[in-house]
C-alpha cells in the first residue's frame, strides 16, 4: 500500500499530464469531424493555455493516437480508429459474466427500467424538481 | 454462552436490514468506510459464533474428547446447545467457507484478467475509446484505464465528458474495486450481507459522483451527465426485467440535484455501538466456552485421579502430566 501511494505521489505530475491527454482525446472523439487546436481548446472545460493544448495534441500524435492533416496554416486533428472496434469486442467479453464481474468493473451507468427512464426524463426536464429548474445552464455553456 | 453466542447473529441480521437503506442517504465516503467496518465485524462475529456452536457439538464426539482430555458427560451436562443447532452451525460454517473460497478465486481471476486487458489496451494513454454502443467503465490495473465508447462521448456535452472522466478517475484513485471485492467476499461468507454489498455498490457510485462534482465544480453538471449517459445506453439495450422501484441511476441523479447529504453522527454512533456489542458478546461466549471446557477437563482429571490407584503406573503417564499442567494453571490463576 505504502509503496503504491509513494508511486502515485511521484507520478502525480505525469498523471496530471495523462489526464489532460484523456480530456483532449475525449474531445476529439466526441467531435463530428477533425478539430484544429483552437477548436479543441474551446471545447475543453477549464481554461487551458493554447500552447498546452498544442503540446498535448502533438504528444498524442507522436503516440499514434491521433492523425493530423493540414488545414489552413495549421493542422486539424482526428483520432485514429484502427483498433477501436477490435478493442470493443474484447471489452465486451470482459464485461460479460455474472455478478462477480460487477465486483471488478462498475459501469458508469447501470441499466434502466422503463420507469427509470421516465423518471430520468422528468428529472432532466426539471419536472416537479425545484432544484432542477435552472439546470439548463450547463448545456448552454 | 446461552445468550451471548446468539447475539452476533441478531446484530448481523439487524445491521443487514437497517444499514443499507441508511447508508444510501449518508455522505458516500464515510458511508463506504462504515460499510467496510460493518462487513468486517459482522463477518467475524457470524463466523465466530457459528464456530463456537459447532465446536460444542464436535467436542462431544468421544474420539475428540479423548484427544482433548475432557469429559463428554460433564460437557453434555453443562452444554446448553442442542446437538441439532450445533450440527446446523457446522454445516452453515462449512458452506460459508467453501463459498468464500469460490468467490475469492473468481474475484482474483477477474482482477487478473482486468489487469491484463488494461495492459493490452491500445495506446499509452489513460483513456481508451472503443467504437460501440454507449458504455463507460474503468478496469482496475497497474495503472488502471478508462474505457469509454464513442457513443457515450458523443451523447455528452463538454462539461459532461469532463464529469464522466472525473467519475471514472475517482473509482480508480479510490481503489473502489477493493471495497466492492471485500463486501462481496463478506456476502459470500454470510448471505445475510448481500443487501449490504448491493448498497455498497451504490455508495461507491455516489462517492465517484460527488468526487466528479467536486472536480467539475457543479453537481448539476454531473447529474445531467449521468442521466444523459443512462438514457443513451437505455436506447440501445434494455434489460428484460428489472425492479420497478426506481433503479440506481435515478437515485444518483436525484441525490446530485438535491443539496449534498448532511454529515450525521447518530447512525455511525448507533452502528458502532451494535458492532461493539457484537464483539463483546462473541468474546463473552468464547470465554464461557473456554471455562466450560476447563471444567470438563478438570472433571476428567478428577476421574483419572480416582482411578489412578487401580491403573498400572506407566499407562497413566500422559493424562497425569496433562492434569498436573492443568492443576498448575488453575492454581496460578487463583494466586493471581
Amino acid at each position: 500500500m505504502d509503496r503504491s501511494d509513494e508511486g502515485a505521489r511521484q507520478a502525480s505530475g505525469r498523471r496530471a499530464r495523462g489526464e489532460l491527454e484523456s480530456d483532449v482525446l475525449a474531445t476529439l472523439w466526441a467531435a463530428r469531424g477533425p478539430l484544429t487546436a483552437r477548436e479543441t481548446q474551446e471545447r475543453l472545460p477549464g481554461d487551458l493555455a493554447y500552447t498546452t493544448v498544442m503540446t498535448i495534441l502533438s504528444r498524442l500524435h507522436d503516440k499514434g493516437m491521433v492523425v493530423r492533416h493540414r488545414e489552413g496554416r495549421g493542422y486539424a486533428y482526428e483520432p485514429t480508429r484502427d483498433e477501436a472496434s477490435h478493442t470493443a469486442q474484447r471489452m465486451h467479453s470482459l464485461l460479460e459474466g455474472g455478478s462477480d464481474r460487477e465486483a471488478v468493473l462498475a459501469r458508469f451507468v447501470s441499466e434502466l427500467s422503463a420507469q427509470d427512464e421516465h423518471l430520468l426524463q422528468q428529472l432532466l426536464s426539471g419536472h416537479g424538481e425545484p432544484p432542477a429548474e435552472s439546470e439548463r445552464s450547463p448545456r448552454n455553456r | 454462552m446461552l445468550v451471548s453466542v446468539y447475539v452476533p447473529f441478531l446484530v448481523t441480521a439487524a445491521l443487514a436490514a437497517l444499514v443499507p437503506p441508511i447508508a444510501r442517504r449518508l455522505p458516500p465516503r464515510p458511508a463506504a468506510w462504515a460499510l467496510v467496518c460493518v462487513a468486517l465485524v459482522t463477518a467475524v462475529g457470524w463466523t465466530g459464533s457459528l464456530a463456537l456452536l459447532a465446536f460444542t457439538g464436535v467436542a462431544q464426539i468421544p474420539q475428540i474428547a479423548k484427544e482433548g482430555h475432557w469429559s463428554v458427560a460433564v460437557l453434555r451436562a453443562e452444554d446448553p446447545v442442542y446437538l441439532a443447532v450445533a450440527a446446523g452451525s457446522a454445516l452453515a460454517l462449512a458452506t460459508g467457507i467453501v463459498s468464500l473460497g469460490v468467490a475469492a478465486v473468481r474475484q482474483i481471476r477477474r482482477l487478473v484478467r482486468a489487469r491484463q486487458e488494461c495492459a493490452d489496451l491500445p495506446g499509452r494513454t489513460e483513456l481508451a475509446v472503443v467504437d460501440d454502443v454507449p458504455l463507460a467503465f474503468a478496469p482496475p490495473g497497474a495503472p488502471g484505464r478508462i474505457v469509454v465508447s464513442r457513443g457515450m462521448l458523443r451523447c455528452l456535452d463538454d462539461d459532461g465528458r469532463a464529469a464522466l472522466l472525473a467519475h471514472e478517475r475517482a473509482h480508480l484513485a479510490g481503489r473502489h474495486h477493493l471495497f466492492q471485492g471485500f463486501w462481496r467476499l463478506a456476502a459470500a461468507l454470510n448471505p445475510l450481507l448481500r443487501p449490504l454489498a448491493a448498497a455498497g455498490g451504490f455508495v461507491l457510485e455516489r462517492w465517484a459522483d460527488e468526487e466528479a462534482a467536486a472536480c467539475v465544480g457543479d453537481r448539476r453538471v454531473v447529474a445531467h451527465a449521468v442521466a444523459r449517459a443512462a438514457l443513451a445506453s437505455a436506447a440501445t439495450s434494455r434489460p428484460p426485467a428489472l425492479a420497478a422501484t426506481g433503479g440506481a441511476v435515478p437515485q444518483r441523479v436525484k441525490a446530485l440535484l438535491s443539496p449534498p447529504p448532511a454529515r450525521r453522527r447518530l447512525p455511525f454512533a448507533a452502528g458502532g455501538l451494535l458492532l461493539v456489542l457484537c464483539c463483546a458478546s462473541l468474546a463473552n461466549a468464547a470465554s464461557d466456552n473456554d471455562r466450560m471446557l476447563d471444567n470438563a477437563q478438570w472433571a476428567q482429571c478428577a476421574l483419572y485421579a480416582d482411578t489412578a490407584r487401580s491403573w498400572p503406573a506407566d499407562r497413566e503417564v500422559r493424562p497425569g502430566l496433562h492434569c498436573v499442567d492443568h492443576d498448575r494453571r488453575e492454581h496460578g490463576e487463583r494466586h493471581l
